[in-house]
């Protein structure tokens, strides 16, 4: 078996362990099988890497066996793997890998230890399934795998309604993405008559079929193919409308928050679109559709941010506003500086959602900012991690969010789906980025201390070495992370017919995306001073309507309530009494009105029966003679 | 020796089980329906009795005597179990042997 196939087998072998002993499990068995089988992924998918990088081959796969077949397209259980998924399974396994060993430490105590490391390892056998997918049902496999596991640990600990209700949301939501993407499937199927993800990037190129715009039809096939598939990533990435379920999500443990929230899942919508670009090539309209969705979704997401107060909202927020820029670039062309920014995302992302869970483990698990404050003298070396994953986020120079971002804004202004209004979409966002990162940075680390009681010493934390170590290469990963040049534009298809590009970039477009994240600083240095500074002020939370709104994710929540939720259940209530309700119901009542009757006669008194007997003896014998 | 007419012989017959059966069906002590019974049974040897003399047959007679024998043997049975039922419950009462029900 080669060794592309055996990718998903470890974690899988140790989910199946895991499940299968369970708690009889002491916590150091469990975490050696999770981390070890993650370990040695990670180990697999760099030979892997640098296997792809050396030869002359582009590609590698690997043949299994066939699933199944439909008229003359096979659909098998194959693996793909060429530069994209290259960098998808790198950031699965290696990510994967650091968030796995910091939740051994983290979820120590949990009494449903194994359980979690379980799901955790069942989570990125689906997460490689979906990225090494080389046909479009397999990678809906491991798209419904990794949706499932988001559910299962979302709701990890059950035992809270708000738990269960979030994972409810996000399964939900996600599923409507769904299903608009297994219909894009279906309508692929439908046109080009494979599956195979290779054959119809092809296929879309070349059928004419496919791009043109049949007799009595406003749109051609490809144009609702492409708009469907964009459902899918939609729900996935948490993008607008389907983005309420992921500042929700944030009910489930951190480490998962890190991988599945953050670094990996909800950037499948992301690598579905980059995936299938010979199919939204053909179709400019919906790559518009993509970058301004990317654009509206990235400013909105800020100003949220803006307005939190729970330290993991506040990051969930910031990460649907960073895959609104991954969004963007898509819509732009711009493939390869959208998967180089899902990479570096993945690792200071992580790095700040594990740092918090670090502080949040410190604090006695206490996640409101309002009750932090001046925890730089505290926790320094948490402190000190968390800034570093802030400067990444804010796109600092040097640092890898810097490099990935300023690769996106810079395609945006000439980019013929995209131009100068997206670019300024961008710069507002990069400012929100800067002024709610400087918020947090303020509120959680400085100014005076909130916090009455004493921390967690960070000793008292078994293991805190090896804690402290995952966190530090990620860190070096989120500063490094940017040298790494991503180049993948040879594995993209570029514009068939170039479209007349009517924008000339004028000369101050870097400069001002540079001076951007630092006008956002000096801005947040002078307006939310009192978070910075020690004083006798109290700092609590603004009350103000606005705020209020933007807190409670601008109140998309709220409309959907009342659009969708409401009138279902209202609708759901009358239909509990329909025809067919009542028609079945009627069988119901003609054979309780015969028990009633019949459970009269059986009155248990003697006499009765006997009365019975006779006078029904007497009836016998009148039919008989007469 | 005058002739009895079969019909009389039957009405008596019918009218003693009619008698035994209402006493069965109306009293609610357990030991006037065991006696309503045994008219009852007693109904139905009058009429063998009275059948076999009409027909000068044996056969009538041996019959009752078989009926006799079971009514013995189903009143020792019944006392019995009126026995039971007077010091479990403290009652003859039938009415109050009623949690058989559907």
């Amino acid at each position: 078996m080669s060794l592309l196939a055996s990718l998903p087998l470890y974690p899988l072998l140790s989910f199946l362990i895991l499940v299968s002993y369970g708690k009889r499990l002491s916590w150091g068995v469990a975490s050696w099988i999770s981390v070890g089988s993650m370990a040695a992924a990670a180990l697999c998918s760099i030979f892997l890497v640098n296997q792809l990088s050396t030869s002359d081959t582009t590609v590698i796969t690997a043949y299994m066996w066939q699933w199944f077949s439909v008229g003359s397209a096979k659909v098998n259980i194959s693996f793909y793997l060429d530069a994209l998924s290259a960098v998808m399974i790198l950031v699965v396994t290696g990510v994967g890998f650091l968030i796995h060993l910091f939740a051994a430490i983290y979820m120590k105590s949990d009494e449903n230890f194994s359980r979690f490391m379980a799901y955790m390892n069942l989570f990125i056998v689906a997460m490689l399934v979906l990225v090494l997918a080389d046909n479009l049902v397999l990678l809906y496999l491991g798209w419904e795998g990794v949706g499932l596991c988001s559910f299962l640990l979302i709701g990890f600990w059950y035992k809270e309604k708000s738990n269960v209700l979030a994972a409810r949301k996000a399964f939900i939501i996600t599923r409507i993405g769904d299903t608009a993407m297994a219909i894009g499937l279906f309508l692929l199927f439908k046109s080009l008559a494979s599956l195979n993800i290779a054959d119809i990037n092809q296929l879309a190129q070349t059928t004419e079929s496919f791009t043109l715009i049949s007799m009595n039809a406003t749109h051609s096939d490809a144009y609702w193919a492409a708009l469907l598939l964009l459902g899918g990533a939609v729900g996935k990435s948490a993008q607008l409308p389907l983005q309420t379920w992921l500042p929700d999500a944030m009910a489930g443990p951190t480490p998962i928050s890190a991988l599945i929230h953050a670094a990996t899942m909800v950037t499948a919508g992301v690598y579905l679109i980059a995936r299938m670009n010979g199919v939204f090539l053909m179709t400019p309209e919906v790559m518009n559709y993509v970058a301004w969705l990317g654009g509206i979704t990235l400013l909105l997401a800020g100003v949220a941010a803006l307005a939190q107060n729970d330290i993991k909202r506040v990051l969930a927020y910031s990460t649907m506003s960073q895959i609104g820029y991954m969004m963007l670039a898509l819509g732009a062309g711009a493939w390869s500086a959208g998967v180089f920014h899902l990479m570096t995302h993945a690792f200071f992302k992580a790095l700040l959602f594990l740092t918090a869970g670090a502080v949040i483990l410190a604090l006695h698990h206490q996640q409101d900012l309002f009750k932090m404050g001046g925890l730089l003298k505290k926790l320094p070396v948490e402190a000190t991690l968390f800034l570093i994953g802030l400067a990444c986020l804010i796109a600092l120079p040097g640092t890898s969010g810097f490099f990935s971002k300023e690769a996106i804004i810079a395609s945006l202004w000439s980019s013929p789906t995209a131009g100068p209004s997206l670019w300024w979409c961008a710069i507002l966002g990069a400012l929100l980025t800067s002024i709610y990162s400087c918020r947090l940075f303020f509120l959680a680390f400085l100014g005076k201390s909130r916090f009455p009681e004493t921390l967690v010493p960070s000793d008292h934390i078994e293991n805190n070495k090896l804690l402290r170590g995952a966190l530090f290469i990620l860190a070096l990963l989120s500063l490094l992370g940017g040298l790494v040049t991503v180049d993948l534009s040879s594995l993209f298809l570029s514009y068939k017919q170039s479209i007349a590009n009517s924008y000339e970039s004028p000369s101050w477009l870097h400069v001002t995306a540079i001076a951007t994240p630092f006008v956002g600083i000096i801005f947040s240095w002078f307006y939310y001073k009192n978070y910075r500074v020690i004083s006798d002020e109290s700092v609590v939370a603004s009350q103000s309507t606005f705020v209020v709104f933007c807190r409670n994710g601008l109140g998309f929540d709220t409309l959907y309530g009342a659009l969708l939720i409401k009138p279902y259940c209202f609708v759901a209530r009358l239909n509990r009494k329909d025809l067919f309700d009542q028609t079945l119901m009627l069988t119901a009542w003609y054979v309780r009105i015969w028990r009633d009757v019949l459970s009269v006669s059986q009155n248990g008194s003697l006499r009765w029966f006997a009365a019975a007997f006779g006078l029904s003896m007497v009836g016998l014998i009148c039919v008989v003679i007469l | 020796m005058t002739e009895i007419p079969l019909t009389h012989i039957l009405i008596l017959s019918s009218l003693l089980f009619i008698i035994g059966f209402v006493g069965v069906v109306v009293r609610r002590n357990t030991l006037f329906m065991l006696m309503s019974l045994e008219v009852m049974l007693n109904a139905v040897g009058v009429a063998f009795i009275g059948a076999g003399s009409v027909w000068q047959e044996a056969d009538g007679q041996i019959m009752f005597i078989l009926i006799l024998t079971l009514a013995a043997a189903e009143v020792a049975v019944g006392l019995a179990l009126l026995i039971r039922m007077q010091r479990r419950y403290r009652t003859l009462d039938i009415d109050v042997l009623n949690q058989m029900k559907g």
